[in-house]
């Protein structure tokens, strides 16, 4: 017998759990399926929508990407950004990017919905883009941030110490302040490493740090929370009129980082904020955390753990390549389970991942096998500017505007699958700063359109 | 500016830098240049094979003998460049007894120690081998790092007094009165040098040059006046992410492309292909090779077929051959190295090039050479660098033990040892933490910083000296973490450009290989350094400014929420801002 629900979304990424938590609001019956877990636990936590319109030249044939745009590091062009309005440029983006087919006002209800269920995130005052501080020492648009990341925005012209740690190899927190004031910040800002605190091994995991901050376990002898405010005192002054807030790398505690934040700064008698830093990372964690916990309250039924791992066509067309799924087989410890549906939304993410996969002959969407389209010749999926546009960045698949795949011909390919996220082509989102954005506004539109399309 | 040598030798491959040592070692004053980074030309870019002579043992037996002879030699005075793997000639059943035999009675012949192995006996050394194998031969082959190697003999060449200068390009070969005097250099910028040099350039006058530019031969010939003809080969090694043998593989046929595995440290080197190329800077790089390296391959070793590519690279072989030889296929023009005096050949006096040879046998070309020009210059002294170790291939013994004396987990201080080789106690011990800074390939501070001590900004002079970034990531994961290693030697902004360029040339790497599983890391490396580091998008880089204040400042938030005012808890619902309270929850 086949586990049934009204919409089965595969991926619990936050383009899936968007997916479902907006089926769920339409009232429809959803279940969410999930392989491993999401790319959070590598993002910052940031919510980007949408901060550059990189320069491309992407033709409306994504098959045929002209190799043309190998252009030399020197010669790339500069991109349209930061804007600081993510919803008026969406229109001067290529006409097959995710945007274009949703609209601006899916990435405005995505947001919304995004603000409504998940706690502790702070940006939906304003329509406007917020600029934090990267620990690449640059600043980066982003529409949403954690409550931990908010004293340290770049627009509020408080004076700002970062401090980094020896034995933590990710950044040194002086280049950090150098490059902050060379993108002309409005603020003082210097930048301090601190040696902190001897008792961790060499190579300790920020996991580990965050640990024991949560637990404020002692370290030699001293409480934690106290031993890190105490090695990081002397060095407020260091800046020009005194810090008036401290950044730290992204490892203030994990369950209990309110508490260790509001402790630091009680204790140092400033702001304290965090910079997201590289894998694993904390901020994503959490926001994968939050993003869960929304998904209880909304009463989803979620499993994760369970790949899938094939599909059944009404009509009993095995072999075909499209029509419309009745069953997604779903392998639970070694057995394949059938899960029957009415609508399926697939956001198995993308390249990261293997929601989309290849091999050296192409490129190809595994769980359906949505067509993906791409330059039949391998050496044209890159360019030879690691920061150029890459036609790899923007593999995918290709959706009409109610989300549905299409087909090598443009024509629908599966009519009950609705496909959000990275698993959808079209968009360079890590040089548009546009990755969270667009899972939202797709996430928010194929959970919608599945629940309809379950109704009918 | 002009300076003045005794000896001027032009190149740092293998071949320039074991002259230089050789000279240097013979109490004769030298000066070493070379236009990119040592290992810039094709000794950065070979397979790393310290052959036993078992390839050319059928084909070219004096290359074979002299290749067993050296490969012992280096065994013991750079030990810590080289692996002892020991190497295999494999025979599948297509593979014809006839050239098996030959192989083995040539291995006889040129004094290289051979083993038949049978097939279980082969699968037991390596249990990847595949199942229809016939037979084996073993080899001493080993693996050779030529990083280390080149940067070993320079150093011994500069604690004998001599002199190595990277980033400067000879731009003209000066001739007065039908000989030989010097060349004239150009500075460009790189790791030690004086600021002031960059951009100008340089007279070096000297009683002899040597032109040991390799595949460049001709170019500097030409600047000379003298014809050199060297026919530039191409070959394709195709990086693998794990160690998939322990052991060199060999196909044992007669001679073909993508016959041969070599393990080194945490990988595999598939190889090669052999192409005749025009230029030995502009040639095509073409998918072909790198496919045909895993099908062929994969006959011997099965699992290669589903494992995952790191990247490929070409390198160019120097070939040449004496005018009027004519060899149609490069595959049979001779791996054995010429000595070019251009006073006998072509009346042009204080001038002699060396063309050909391979890196197994780099010792021996110099030694051969340096003979020469000594006999040319009046000196007596003798050749003694088979005689004494390469600096830091001293006392390796006891370097397990100094793992725990260093405080580092047993895989990072097992391989840190052997690439530090003797110096290991020197570079680990330092003040302050050390972590490990490169993953993949377990490299920690110390030895980034003594390695930017040596090399100075350029990362890649760095990648090359400690392998950090050749890893699995490709760098993504911690080129940014070399770049902040430069802190506080260099400003912020010399880092950044450094990590541009760590991180394009690690991505110019990683294309030939973008399938699966590396196109997987490529995405999420893009995301990482394009995403949460906004690389790309910098606004220190960009033309216009940046009008900060168009953006969010955090003001307007509810009060109690307002930019850092954190001290209240912000998990619980409600803590969205829409004030409309949490009706989803
Ligand atoms: C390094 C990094 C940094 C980032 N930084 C930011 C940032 O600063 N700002 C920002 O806005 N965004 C950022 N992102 C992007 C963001 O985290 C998401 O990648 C993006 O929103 C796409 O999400 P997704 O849900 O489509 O895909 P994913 O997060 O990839 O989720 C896909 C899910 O589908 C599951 N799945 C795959 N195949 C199957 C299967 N066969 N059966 C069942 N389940 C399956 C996977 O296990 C996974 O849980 C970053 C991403 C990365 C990798
Ligand atoms: C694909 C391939 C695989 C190989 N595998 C092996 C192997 O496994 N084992 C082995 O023993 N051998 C191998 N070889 C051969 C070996 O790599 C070479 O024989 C050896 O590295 C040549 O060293 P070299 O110093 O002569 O030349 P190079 O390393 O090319 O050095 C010449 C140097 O001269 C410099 N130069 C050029 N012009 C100028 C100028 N105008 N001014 C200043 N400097 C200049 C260049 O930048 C370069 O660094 C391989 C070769 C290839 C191509």
């Amino acid at each position: 017998m086949a586990i049934t629900s009204d919409v089965l979304v595969v991926g619990g990424g936050l383009a899936g759990i968007t997916a479902a938590l907006s089926t769920a609001r339409e009232g429809a019956d959803v279940r969410l399926v999930s392989h491993k877990q999401s790319t959070l636990q590598q993002a910052s936590g940031l919510v980007d929508a949408l901060g550059y319109v990189p320069p491309t030249d992407t033709g409306s044939d994504p098959g045929e990407t002209p190799t043309a745009g190998r252009t030399g590091v020197r010669d790339r062009p500069d991109p349209e950004g930061p804007l600081a309005d993510p919803f008026g440029a969406i229109d001067r983006l290529p006409v097959d990017h995710p945007y274009r087919l949703v609209g601006a006002d899916a990435l405005r209800e995505g947001l919304e919905l995004f603000d409504e269920t998940v706690a502790g995130y702070r940006g939906a005052h304003t329509d406007r883009n917020a600029l934090v501080p990267t620990f690449g020492g640059t600043v980066k648009p982003t529409a949403r941030y954690p409550a931990a990341t908010a004293a340290g925005l770049a627009s509020d012209d408080r004076p700002m110490l970062v401090v980094g740690f020896r034995s933590l190899t990710e950044f040194d927190a002086r280049q950090v302040a150098e490059r902050l004031s060379a993108a002309g910040v409005p603020f003082p800002v210097t930048g301090a490493e601190v040696a902190f605190p001897a008792a961790f091994r060499d190579d300790a995991k920020i996991t580990r740090f965050a640990r024991a901050l949560d637990l404020d376990e002692p370290v030699d002898g001293t409480p934690a929370r106290r031993a890190l405010a105490d090695a990081v005192a002397p060095h407020l002054d260091a800046a020009d009129g005194g810090a008036a807030r401290v950044g730290f790398p992204a490892f203030l505690g994990d369950d209990a980082a309110p508490a260790v934040r509001a402790e630091l700064a009680d204790r140092l008698g400033v702001n304290v904020f965090e910079i997201p830093t590289g894998p694993p990372s904390l901020p994503g964690l959490r926001l994968a955390d939050r993003l869960y916990e929304a998904l209880d309250a909304a009463g989803v039924r979620y499993e994760t753990g369970v790949p899938v791992v094939g599909r059944e066509l009404a009509d009993g067309g095995g072999d075909a390549t499209g029509g419309h799924v009745d069953t997604l087989l779903v392998d639970r410890k070694g057995t394949r389970v059938p899960y029957a549906a009415d609508a399926v939304v697939l956001a198995t993410g993308g390249l990261v991942g293997k929601g989309i996969d290849s091999d050296r002959d192409g490129v190809y969407e595994p769980v359906l096998g949505c067509h993906v389209p791409h330059p039949a010749e391998r050496y044209e999926w890159y360019v030879d500017d690691a920061f150029g546009d890459q036609p790899y960045a923007r593999f995918g698949v290709r959706a009409d505007e109610r989300l549905r795949p299409l087909d090598a011909d443009g024509e629908v390919q599966f009519p009950n699958v609705r496909v959000a996220g990275a698993t959808l082509g079209g968009a360079d989102v890590a040089r548009e700063k546009s990755a969270s954005g667009v899972s939202l506004a797709t996430g928010l539109v194929a959970g919608r359109e599945a629940a309809a399309e379950a109704a009918r | 500016m002009t300076r003045t040598t005794d000896v001027l030798v032009v190149g740092g491959g293998s071949t320039g830098c074991g002259i230089a040592r050789d000279v240097a070692m013979r109490g004769v004053d030298v000066t070493l240049v070379e236009k990119g980074n040592l290992t810039h030309g094709t000794t950065g870019r070979m397979h790393g094979l310290l052959h036993s002579g078992g390839r050319y043992a059928v084909s070219d037996q004096a290359s074979a003998r002299e290749c067993v002879e050296e490969n012992f030699v280096l065994r013991d005075i750079a030990t810590h460049c080289v692996e002892e793997t020991g190497g295999l000639f494999v025979k599948r059943p297509e593979d014809t007894e006839a050239y098996f035999e030959e192989k083995l009675e040539g291995c006889r012949a040129c004094d290289i120690p051979a083993e038949v192995l049978s097939a279980a006996e082969a699968r037991e050394r390596e249990p990847y081998l595949a199942t229809d194998i016939d037979r084996a031969i073993a080899v001493p082959d080993a693996a050779i790092d030529p990083f280390r190697l080149c940067v070993a003999n320079a150093a011994a060449a500069e604690n004998y007094g001599g002199e190595v200068v990277t980033h400067a390009e000879v731009t003209d070969v000066l001739v007065e009165a039908g000989e030989v005097v010097g060349v004239e250099v150009r500075h460009g910028d790189g790791p030690r040098k004086a600021s002031t040099d960059v951009g100008s350039t340089e007279r070096i006058t000297a009683d002899h040059v040597v032109n040991a530019t390799g595949a460049w031969a001709g170019q500097l010939g030409a600047m000379a006046g003298v014809d050199i003809e060297v026919r530039p080969s191409k070959g394709v090694m195709t990086v693998m992410n794990t160690r998939q043998v322990d052991t060199v593989v060999n196909r044992c046929q007669p001679k073909g492309d993508a016959d041969i595995v070599v393990p080194h440290e945490t990988a595999c080197i598939l190889g090669t292909t052999d192409e005749e190329v025009d230029d030995p800077e502009d040639y095509p790089e073409e998918r072909w090779e790198v496919d045909l390296m895993v099908e062929e391959l994969a006959e011997l070793v099965p699992i290669l077929r589903e494992a995952r590519t790191l990247r490929s690279f070409w390198g160019v072989r120097p070939l040449y051959e004496p005018p009027g030889t004519g060899t149609e296929d490069p595959t049979d023009i001779t791996r054995d190295f010429f000595l070019l005096d251009h006073a006998d050949r072509d009346g042009l006096p204080g001038m002699t090039s060396i063309v050909g040879g391979k890196l197994t046998t780099y010792r021996m070309m110099a030694e051969d050479i340096v003979d020469h020009v000594c006999g040319k210059l009046g000196v007596r002294a003798g050749c003694r660098t088979a005689d004494e170790p390469l600096p830091g291939s001293e006392d390796v013994g006891d370097l397990h033990e100094r793992m725990d004396e260093f405080g580092l987990r047993s895989p990072v201080s097992r391989r840190s040892a052997q690439r530090l080789g003797s110096r290991t106690e020197t570079v680990l011990d330092t003040p302050g933490p050390n972590p490990t800074v490169c993953n993949c390939e377990a490299v920690t501070r110390a030895e980034v910083r003594d390695a930017i001590d040596d090399a100075g900004r350029d990362l890649n002079a760095v990648r090359l000296r400690t392998r950090a970034a050749m890893g699995t990531c490709q760098g993504g994961f911690c080129c940014h973490r070399l770049a902040a290693e430069l802190e506080p030697d260099f400003t912020a902004e010399e880092a950044r450009a450094s990590l541009d360029e760590l991180y394009q040339e690690r991505w110019k790497g990683q294309r030939h290989a973008l399938w699966g599983e590396q196109l997987s890391q490529a995405m999420l490396n893009h995301m990482l350094h394009a995403t949460t580091m906004n690389r790309d998008g910098d606004p220190a880089r960009l033309d216009g400014d940046v009008a900060f204040g168009e953006f969010d400042d955090g003001t307007g938030t509810p009060a109690s929420e307002a930019a850092g005012e954190s001290t209240v808890a912000d998990g619980g619902p409600g803590a969205g801002t829409t004030g409309e309270g949490d009706g989803w929850r």
